[in-house]
């Protein structure tokens, strides 16, 4: 019952996913941006803080050089080593060239040539380590001397590796960081987008079935369509709900009253005449309007049980007195048959129920039995607890054994009802009843005979 | 007895007086509140059947005006409504009872009589033939002064039969008193209550006799 009420939606996504994958997407994507481009920044910097460095001391080995009595003199300053020093203690190599033929320092050196003036960097690996080797030129001049003279530094990237690494991870940490903030922020925006939505889902499912009102509590500007859309259709329901309870209403009205001219004329004339057949066609007629009455009666009451069932209009109610009420009500009809009517209930038998429904449902087994009863017969009503149920019991001719089971289906009727007045909707009735308050309607024939129907709540 | 039928229906009203008139009541009628209030302000009934649709309003605000002026004639709603559709108990409203349209006459007269037990009010008087009596409005049969119990049914057909002593009842016209529209049964059924209403009379001076051809006839020895 539940699943028809709430209604199979098709859905397409879902906007909660959609914000918070795009939204944490984005920030994932953003972080790791974030991330290369201080990476990649930071590396830059440091190498070119080492490429400063070493082109220093280049500067400061080429400068010491001169030619003296043209004799090429190189000194090698304290300070071009000095500035190269590191707090990892990179290591560094030097080598000297004149005109491309090895003078002094590290031999294994790969030698490059540069113009003049100019300083050229390389990056290569010596040792296991990584290397970073600056190469300059100078011309130098002096009497009939002419020579080249080039210089080559390397130093090991030891230091630089290791700020680079505190750099990635402050990085890491930052776009982390921005990550975890922007996550949050995208929580909490989802929240804040769908709260609406769901409130406004929440308070219409909240609403009893008769609460067809508009929505009064404020919405955000982008949902006003919806919730206006939502309000005007729910205004249309109510009408035509209101139209057709009433027209329900109505049509009843104009039907049984003319019903009950034609059947009480009918009575009045069946006491006037003598003719055997004139007298069986007025029975007829009386037992067609009974039934046509009965049948549109009945239809009727399993339409809206049918509607209700959804929404049951449940309170606290006293089984035993509501049980009471009733057969007082029907014990008239159960004594022109000299039924009796005998109830036995438990004092106060209080069950959560719909009290109009239950007491359809009661009618309508009560009913039953005082059809099939035979004359001078009792008819046992009995309310029970734990579990709250109601028991009518005839000595009639019972179930018929072999439908006992497809009996409360809609317009069914045993084969043992020949000749007795009834549409078939009794028993659905109850059983729709029984369903709607999570219980069921069980028949069953006793073993001393009759007919027994448990309408358990 | 004395009958107020509220009905806007001429139709209605007219079948239903017309059977009430056969079982020797008297019927007013009215179609509007204005009228009903009117009758029932300024005559006394027994019972009154009032319809809850009417042109004027709805019945239950006759209900309130006969509450309201204390009065005890017990009312009988005929409603073309469902009690399911309607959600409203009309008991709850200050009727004494309801009964759907169409109705069975006989209910009716079923559902009058446990009324006005319950009210214990009618100007029905006691019909008494030779030592036997009835109180009509308690189903009550004395012999001799000593109360009898009936069922329901000898109850009725007894009734038939003292309401109108001397007169000859047919099989037929007894078994329509007495069995309702539903229960398909021959017409020599009756003698077993027949039977049974002679038993009961057998220290009285009254009796029931067997006319062949015609049907039964109460009297007095």
């Amino acid at each position: 019952m539940k699943d028809r009420r709430e209604g199979k939606v098709n859905t397409s996504g879902s906007l909660r996913n959609t914000l918070m994958v795009s939204l944490i997407g984005g920030a994932v994507v953003l972080a790791v941006i974030l991330y290369l481009v201080v990476r990649t920044y930071a590396a830059q910097i440091a190498q070119s803080t080492q490429d400063r460095i070493l082109s220093a001391s280049i500067t400061s080995i080429l400068d010491a050089a001169a030619i003296r009595n043209d004799t090429l003199s190189v000194e090698l300053p304290y300070s071009a080593f000095s500035i190269l020093s590191t707090q990892a203690d990179d290591r560094f190599f030097y080598a000297i060239y004149q005109d491309g033929e090895f003078l002094s320092g590290y031999d294994r050196m790969v030698h490059a040539q540069t113009p003049p003036g100019e300083v050229r960097f390389e990056s290569g690996r010596y040792d296991g380590s990584d290397l970073r080797i600056a190469t300059a030129s100078r011309r130098l001049v002096g009497g009939s001397e002419r020579t080249t003279l080039s210089v080559t530094v390397a130093q090991t990237q030891e230091n630089l590796a290791g700020v680079l690494n505190r750099i990635s991870r402050n990085a890491a940490l930052l776009g982390f960081g921005f990550f975890a903030l922007m996550t949050l922020l995208s929580l909490w925006l989802t929240y804040a987008t769908i709260t609406p939505l769901t409130r406004l889902a929440a308070s219409v499912q909240r609403r009893g079935a008769e609460d067809l009102r508009p929505v009064a509590a404020p919405v955000p500007a982008e949902m006003a369509p919806l919730v206006g859309a939502l309000n005007s259709f729910m205004g249309r329901l109510s009408h035509s709900l209101d139209q057709s309870e009433e027209f329900i209403a109505e049509a009843a009205h104009r039907v049984r009253t003319p019903l009950a001219t034609v059947r009480s004329y009918a009575e009045t004339t069946l006491q006037r005449v003598d003719k055997l057949e004139n007298r069986q066609a007025l029975r007829s007629m009386v037992r067609a309007i009974d039934e046509s009455s009965r049948a549109a009666g009945q239809l009727l009451d399993h339409a809206m049980i049918t509607f209700r069932a959804d929404h049951l209009n449940k309170e606290t109610l006293n089984l035993t007195e509501l049980t009471q009420e009733l057969i007082q009500a029907m014990r008239p009809i159960a004594e022109m048959k000299d039924v009796e009517l005998d109830l036995m209930a438990h004092d106060d038998v209080q069950t959560e129920g719909d009290a109009i429904l239950i007491q359809n449902a009661m009618r309508n087994l009560i009913d039953n039995a005082l059809k099939y009863a035979p004359f001078e017969t009792a008819i046992t009503v009995k309310v029970l607890a734990n579990p709250t149920r109601i028991k009518v019991r005839d000595y009639g001719p019972g179930f018929p054994v072999e439908e006992i089971d497809e009996l409360a289906t809609r317009f069914r009727r045993g084969t043992n009802s020949d000749g007795i007045i009834g549409s078939g909707l009794g028993l659905t009735i109850a059983s729709d009843v029984a369903t709607a308050h999570g219980g069921s309607l069980i028949l069953t024939n006793p073993a001393e005979g009759g007919a027994c129907a448990t309408l358990s709540l | 007895m004395k009958f107020l039928l509220v009905e806007d229906n001429l139709d209605l009203a007219n079948a239903v007086t017309s059977r009430m008139l056969m079982d020797g009541h008297v019927v007013d009628h009215a179609e509007k509140i204005e009228d009903a209030k009117l009758f029932s302000d300024t005559g006394e009934y027994d019972l009154i059947l009032l319809d809850i649709m009417l042109p004027d309003g709805d019945g239950r605000s006759f209900l309130e005006h006969h509450r309201a002026k204390k009065r005890d004639t017990p009312v009988i709603v005929l409603t073309a409504r469902s009690q399911v559709s309607d959600r409203i108990s009309l008991l709850d409203l200050g009727a004494d009872d309801y009964m759907t349209k169409p109705f069975d006459h006989a209910e009716l007269q079923a559902r009058v009589r446990a009324v006005l037990r319950r009210n214990h009010g009618s100007s029905q008087p006691v019909i008494t033939v030779g030592d036997v009596s009835f109180d009509p409005v308690a189903g009550q049969m004395r012999v001799k002064g000593a109360p009898v119990k009936l069922r329901n049914r000898e109850l009725r057909l007894f009734e038939l039969l003292i309401n109108a002593p001397n007169q000859i009842f047919s099989k037929q016209k007894l078994c329509d008193r007495l069995f309702t529209f539903d229960e398909d049964v021959s017409e020599n059924a009756i003698e077993v209550y027949i039977g049974r209403l002679r038993k009961h009379l057998e220290p009285s001076s009254v009796t029931i006799t067997t006319h062949r051809g015609l049907g039964y006839r109460l009297d007095q020895r």
